[in-house]
Order: C-alpha cells, then sequence, then structure tokens
C-alpha cells in the first residue's frame, strides 16, 4: 500500500515523465518510494511511499522535500549569495555561483525563487519536517511553471543580471522557446530528438572570472577553497531550465547526443568591450587569422583569462560588473540535421562526360557531369543544403566505365528529409537511370564509417582496363602475344605530367597483374589489364616522354599511343549488393 | 598531291644541290627535311599524337644569338612547360655525335641536385628565362649551353638522356626532353609571348632556306 505524499508542482521537471528527477540522487528513498505524475493536474508529483517496505526517515523526507522545496545552497556559500545578490546578480547566477547541483532550483519560477533566496538569506532557522500524514495539494499550486514563470519575468522586468546578461532571466521564457519552436516547425526537418546548443558572447567569461574571483575571496575568508570548475556553468544551468521548456513544444526529447541540432546564438554588443583590455595584457592570445570575424573567441578569452594574474585583472575589470541596460540578443537560431550518406556503383557510358563539373577558371568545359547527375535527384528528395561526391578512384572524361560500375558515395550536408524507404531509393534510382550517359546500382544509404571501405579499395584493390592501342610500325599477330605471357610486370611512374601541377612528384612502384592483346591491324591492337590501383594507363601506354618505365611503347621498340580507354571492373566489394 | 610549302622546299633543295656547295649548305638540306618530315607526319597520322593532343608548341629562335640553336617549349594545358630542342638545333644535325651531357651548370650549381617535395613543390630551383639547364658536349668538341626559356620552378630534369643521350636525337620532343619546368600561376599565360608559334616558325624555317640567304651565305 502507498501513501502518497504531493510534492508542489513547481518543483517538478515536466520532460522525465515516469521517474522523478529528483529521486536519483535522494538518499534513503528506494524503488520502493515512486514520484509519479498527479493524474488530475499533470505539473503536481506524488511521492508514492509503501507503507510495507522500508519506512521513509524523517532525514530522507527532509531531503526529498528540501531537493524539491528550497534552494540547496549549502550554508558555506551564504555570504557569496549575499555578496552577488546585492551588486546586481540574478538569483539563478547566485545558485550557480553556490554550486547548487541539482537543476530543480533553477527551474523554480523566477519571482518564487527570488523569495526563497531571500528567505535563506534572511532566516537561519530550521524548518520542521512534515507529517507523515497525506498532504493533499490545493488546487492552487496546479498552476503550471511556465505561467509563474511569465508573469514574474515579464511584467516585474528585474534588472538585467550582471552575469548572465539576462540569459537566465528573459531568454527562457515561453516567447523565446515558442519563437525557437517556430522557427525549427518551418525549416521543416525530420527528427525524433535533438540536442541543444547555445553559443555565448566571450564576454561572459570575463564577468565569470570576475564573480569567481569574488566569491574565492568570500571563500578563503571562512578558510575555504572555491574552484572554477565548482562552480555551475551558465550553459548547463541554462539547459536545465530551457530543455523541458522546448522538449514539450517540440514533443521530442532534447538529448546528449542527436543526429538534428537546434543552436541558439547568443550576443550583447553593449559589453562587447569587456574583452578588449585582454590585448594589452596577453596579446599572443589574440591573433588574428583568416577565417575569424573576431580575435575574441571563447578559446581565446578562456587562455587569456588563464594566463593573467587575479591583481591584473581586478585593475583592469573591478567588481562589480557594470548592469548593463539591455538584454543578450538572440542572433540566430540554427536548424542542422547530421550529414546521410548514400552509396552505390555508377557505369559512365560517355566519353565526353567528366566525373566531376569541369571548370577552369570559372569557365565550364563540359556539359554536366556523373557527380551532377546523380547529386541532382537526391538533392529533390533529402532536400539537403549541399553534398561531397567521393568515389573510389576516377577516370578520365574520355574514359567510360564498364562492369558492375565504380562504387561512389555522397555526402548529403543538412538534409531536411531523412526517413527514406528502400522504395524510395529504388525510385530514385530509376529516375537518375533515365539517361543513357550512366547507369547507377546498389544505391543505398550508408554509415559515414561505411565509407572508409570505399577508401581502403583505392589503395589496395586491383582494377581491370581494356585499351585501344596504336603502334608507330607495322605489327603482325606474333608481335603482340609476349604480352600474354608477362605476369605481374613492376613499372615505376613518375608523377604524370598531366596532373604534375596539382600532385607532388614521386616515382611510384606499380604492378602490372596480367595483359591480354588482341590483334587488330598492322596498327592497332586490343589490350586488357589487370593492373594494382593507382596505376597511370595512358601513361604505361604512351609512356608520357619515358617517364613510366617500362611502358608498351618500350616493350614494343616502337613509339605505342592510346585510342580508347574503359575501366571493365573496379574490384570493391562495397556497397552491398541488392536485389534489382 | 604535295601541300605547296612542300613543293616549294623541294624547289629549294633542288637548288641547292644545283649549286653544289657546302658548309651551311648541308645544315639548309637538314632543314629542308625537317620541314618535310613535319607536313609527312601531318599528313600519315590520323590522329593527333600525345604531344599534339595535350600540348601547344612555343618556338623560340637562336637562342641567346646562337644562330639555329632554336628551342621548342612544349606547354601543356595545366601550365607545365617541357623544354625540348627543336629539330634544328645543331646538335640534332646529322653527323653529329654527342659525347656528354652535363648538368653541372657551374661549380657549385647542378640541377641535378634540384628536389621538389609536396603539391606545392616547396624547394625547386627557380630559373630565369636565360638560366642554363645543362651542356651538350658533341665528339666534335662543339659545346652547347641549353637554357630554360621559361621562367618557372625546375620541377624535373631528363636524367634518361646522361645514360642514353641517343634519346636526344631519336626522339628529342618526347623521351629526350631537357627539363620540366612549372611556370608561376599568373605568369602561365606571359610566359610564352616572344615565342614563335607553329605557323610562325615555319615561316622562319622557310626564311633560312631561301634563296637570297643562300646567295649571300654560300
Amino acid at each position: 500500500m502507498f501513501v502518497p505524499y504531493i510534492l508542489p508542482p513547481v518543483h517538478v521537471t515536466r520532460t522525465v515523465r515516469s521517474v522523478c528527477p529528483a529521486r536519483a540522487g535522494v538518499a534513503g528513498l528506494c524503488a520502493a518510494h515512486t514520484c509519479v505524475r498527479a493524474e488530475h493536474c499533470p505539473s503536481t508529483w506524488v511521492l508514492l511511499v509503501d507503507i510495507a517496505g522500508p519506512c521513509i526517515s524523517s532525514s530522507s523526507w527532509e531531503f526529498v522535500r528540501k531537493s524539491h522545496e528550497m534552494l540547496l545552497i549549502e550554508e558555506k556559500y551564504k555570504s557569496i549569495a549575499k555578496l552577488l545578490l546585492s551588486s546586481g546578480t540574478c538569483p539563478r547566477c547566485v545558485l550557480r555561483f553556490c554550486c547548487v547541483g541539482s537543476s530543480a532550483p533553477y527551474r523554480l519560477p523566477y519571482k518564487n525563487l527570488a523569495d526563497e533566496l531571500q528567505k535563506f538569506l534572511s532566516n537561519d532557522g530550521d524548518i520542521a519536517p512534515p507529517s507523515k500524514k497525506v498532504r493533499l495539494g490545493d488546487s492552487e499550486e496546479c498552476r503550471s511553471e511556465t505561467e509563474i514563470t511569465r508573469d514574474t519575468d515579464v511584467n516585474e522586468a528585474p534588472q538585467t543580471c550582471n552575469l548572465c546578461l539576462g540569459i537566465l532571466q528573459h531568454l527562457c521564457s515561453t516567447e523565446f522557446v515558442k519563437q525557437i519552436f517556430h522557427k525549427v516547425q518551418s525549416a521543416g526537418y525530420e527528427f525524433q530528438d535533438f540536442v541543444f546548443s547555445v553559443s555565448l558572447p566571450p564576454q561572459l567569461l570575463v564577468r565569470e572570472h570576475s564573480a569567481w574571483l569574488q566569491a574565492q575571496e568570500e571563500m578563503r575568508r571562512q578558510d575555504r577553497l572555491l574552484e572554477k570548475a565548482d562552480i555551475i556553468q551558465l550553459k548547463e544551468a541554462y539547459k536545465w531550465i530551457i530543455h523541458p521548456m522546448i522538449s514539450e513544444e517540440l514533443g521530442v526529447q532534447a538529448v546528449s547526443k542527436s543526429l538534428f541540432e537546434v543552436g541558439v546564438v547568443f550576443c550583447h554588443q553593449d559589453t562587447d568591450e569587456d574583452c578588449h583590455f585582454l590585448v594589452t595584457v596577453c596579446k599572443d592570445c589574440f591573433k588574428p587569422t583568416k577565417n575569424k570575424q573576431s580575435v575574441f573567441t571563447r578559446m581565446a578569452v578562456v587562455k587569456a583569462l588563464d594566463k593573467i594574474t587575479d591583481d591584473d585583472f581586478v585593475t583592469h575589470f573591478p567588481w562589480p560588473p557594470s548592469t548593463p541596460k539591455t538584454t543578450c540578443q538572440v542572433i540566430d537560431i540554427q536548424c542542422n540535421h547530421a550529414s546521410v550518406f548514400v552509396a552505390g556503383r555508377y557505369n559512365k557510358y560517355s566519353r565526353t562526360l567528366p566525373q566531376t563539373p569541369w571548370v577552369i577558371d570559372g569557365e565550364r568545359k563540359m556539359e554536366s557531369s556523373v557527380e551532377e547527375l546523380i547529386t541532382e535527384q537526391l538533392m529533390t528528395v533529402f532536400q539537403a543544403d549541399s553534398f561531397n561526391f567521393s568515389s573510389s578512384g576516377r577516370e578520365d572524361v574520355d574514359v567510360r566505365t564498364l562492369g558492375r560500375g565504380r562504387p561512389f558515395a555522397i555526402e548529403l550536408v543538412n538534409p531536411h528529409r531523412v526517413r527514406v524507404t528502400e522504395q524510395v531509393m529504388k525510385d530514385l534510382q530509376q529516375k537518375i537511370n533515365g539517361t543513357d550517359k550512366i547507369k547507377v546500382r546498389d544505391l543505398q544509404i550508408v554509415t559515414r564509417e561505411a565509407l572508409a571501405h570505399m577508401k581502403e579499395g583505392e589503395e589496395e584493390k586491383t582494377k581491370c582496363y581494356s585499351a585501344l592501342i596504336w603502334t608507330e610500325k607495322t605489327i603482325r599477330k606474333e608481335d603482340v602475344e609476349f604480352l600474354n605471357d608477362i605476369k605481374e610486370l613492376k613499372i615505376l611512374q613518375k608523377t604524370p605530367l598531366r596532373v604534375l601541377h596539382r600532385r607532388p612528384l614521386a616515382s611510384r612502384p606499380r604492378i602490372i597483374h596480367t595483359m591480354k592483346s588482341e590483334y587488330m591491324d598492322e596498327h592497332h591492337f586490343r589490350l586488357y589489364l589487370k593492373t594494382q590501383a593507382g596505376t597511370y594507363i595512358k601513361e604505361f601506354a604512351h609512356g608520357d616522354f619515358g617517364r613510366t618505365v617500362p611502358n608498351i611503347g618500350s616493350m614494343m621498340k616502337t613509339t605505342a599511343d592510346i585510342l580508347e580507354l574503359d575501366v571493365e571492373s573496379v574490384d570493391v566489394d562495397w556497397p552491398p549488393a541488392l536485389e534489382d | 598531291m604535295l601541300h605547296p610549302p612542300v613543293l616549294e622546299i623541294h624547289s629549294h633543295i633542288a637548288f641547292v644541290y644545283s649549286r653544289k656547295t657546302r658548309g651551311h649548305l648541308e645544315y639548309k638540306l637538314y632543314v629542308c627535311s625537317v620541314i618535310i618530315d613535319l607536313y609527312m607526319a601531318e599528313a600519315c597520322q590520323q590522329f593527333p599524337s600525345v604531344v599534339d593532343r595535350y600540348f601547344t608548341r612555343w618556338y623560340k629562335t637562336d637562342v641567346k644569338g646562337q644562330l639555329y640553336e632554336d628551342y621548342c617549349i612544349l606547354q601543356h594545358s595545366n601550365r607545365i612547360c617541357v623544354i625540348t630542342l627543336a629539330e634544328c638545333h645543331p646538335v640534332l644535325q646529322s653527323g653529329k655525335n654527342i659525347s656528354s651531357i652535363s648538368y653541372q651548370i657551374s661549380a657549385n650549381c647542378s640541377r641535378l641536385q634540384n628536389k621538389v617535395s609536396g603539391k606545392s613543390k616547396r624547394g625547386a630551383q627557380f630559373l630565369t628565362e636565360f638560366a642554363p639547364l645543362c651542356r651538350i658536349t658533341c665528339c666534335d668538341g662543339d659545346e652547347y649551353t641549353i637554357y630554360s626559356c621559361i621562367r618557372g620552378r625546375l620541377l624535373e630534369v631528363n636524367e634518361n638522356i646522361l645514360h642514353n643521350p641517343e634519346l636526344l636525337k631519336e626522339k628529342p620532343s618526347t623521351e629526350g626532353y631537357i627539363a620540366v619546368v612549372l611556370p608561376k600561376f599568373e605568369e602561365s599565360k606571359t610566359v610564352t609571348e616572344g615565342l614563335l608559334s607553329q605557323t610562325q616558325y615555319e615561316e622562319v624555317l622557310l626564311k633560312r632556306t631561301s634563296i637570297p640567304d643562300s646567295k649571300v651565305d654560300l
């Protein structure tokens, strides 16, 4: 039999739907004590105590009660709380500097929190533990927490906090959460959970440092220490407050790792100058680079604060920090979905179609490309921002790729649609194959990790080719037969002149595993080759100014040239073959 | 049916022969045969050669004021330049034999020590237009210095011709190349300014075999 204790509504998170979050940290509570939501009022949690089970001790109850009703500020931090509150710091930042590591107090409505804090600072007496009788929640307690939050935060408009610049005051309002919701909604993504990220202006670090130095001073007076790491980070406290609100609004969980990210970027122009004095003290932390808009990155500021002496800091940035007139501004709400990878194999049947767009000096050399023919369709379905095409090696514009084709993979960056069924993929493949220039098979969604298989093959696997060779001297059938008997021929290839402008100069050993010749006429024969990946076939045929040795010409003691080349197979077993 | 210029050359040969003179005559004959080869090759091959497919031929005549010391610079569409001797260079004349080739251009500078690394070809020797690349010594004692003609980074020299100088004579525009030079990106269009195109060069060759010139020389 369970005896319910009703906990006041505002203290309970609404994200965790089955187990009260406070329970985890409560000593003396066991599985027999369960927190559930009151049916009549979803924001009220009820602690069920099994009277047949182990008895709940009064100290345990005290803990439960405190964790829900009190601020959980340890007595030793009282002086810090007093100091900060009097200098223009908001109650939530006070909690942070008092090292309150539980989320519940931060979620208290702003007004309640402020009152509680006042009470805590003025009252030293103990509160009697409640009787073990059933306490029924009165209806007033059923007001939703957000309602209360709005009432206090907006109507009373407290002074903007000098530490969080209003982030823990105004930027966790229902309005702001609604704004985020609309942004996410209108972006039109498919997602099942999300990770919430916050980008804070760097001057917050300076203000934080300033407050920490003061708080540390306070603690020293009591012969205690206060490490910077003990303070609850603004980001963390902010997430404790806003996660449940956004989760509720979006209807999915905020988690620490997700494919979908919602990010907010804050800035506060009025106080941007807070950081500037650091340059005079610590020049080498702030070196301008090409891609940075400002030298005052969070990383640089953290580094500088680590280096600066306390005295220097206090001289340049006296306590307390100014109270800003305005609140942090939201400059961006970003949505981003992790990339989706699509793989397959392609055939190329055209000798005038490059693999990737061929652009020189901004001028297009050839119309279309394999890459474009494939991705055009993919982009429509996945609604991605951009893509990256990669493949297991590549072929020249005038080379065909036959057989089972060449493995490729496409990274779709920031896709809006991600739930794509096998049937849709099949239809997509059919659509791509609507041209006679290329053909795609085994089109499928793969993981990022699986792409390694493709790149592996680029180095290690073999490739088969068919080449049409021309010789300067007239040849008879017997003149090309000797090629059939050559196995595992070692050749040395200097980086071909045609790619030397963009690749390092090197002499690379390559192996021609087998060759098979087919005599055609006095000046022509067809040559089938199986070679190590990375062999330049054209250069093996004409010799590239004698820079590939031996070559077909040198072996046949004439000048040879290659008129046509086809890739017959790329021997990589990835991606897995699909049924038609 | 022969190309008109070829017919013209034939008449020149006939003329030159009729004078039965020596000295420059031999050279002129050689030039004529080169021109004929050029036209014949064009007529015979149905498709362009590797050089013609990917490279543009540029010529420089009488380099450093040395009569008939002509060069052919092959510029790839990717801006890389291959320095070769034009067929009319005295070194390649029939009868001449190369005794040695040296890339040691001064006491403490050898083109063989040129080392490049990475995509950006760090460490390359930088060549100006008149930077010497190598010296060719012939059996008859004549010595020729070969110059770069192109401003740029030296990527490689042809070590094969050290062991086998005959390559230079047999395949001067492919396996017998002298060096590979990479012009600066911003200079890739301008490095060939002042060089002669294929047709301009052919005109120069025709002039060399022309009658007034012969009269003066002979």
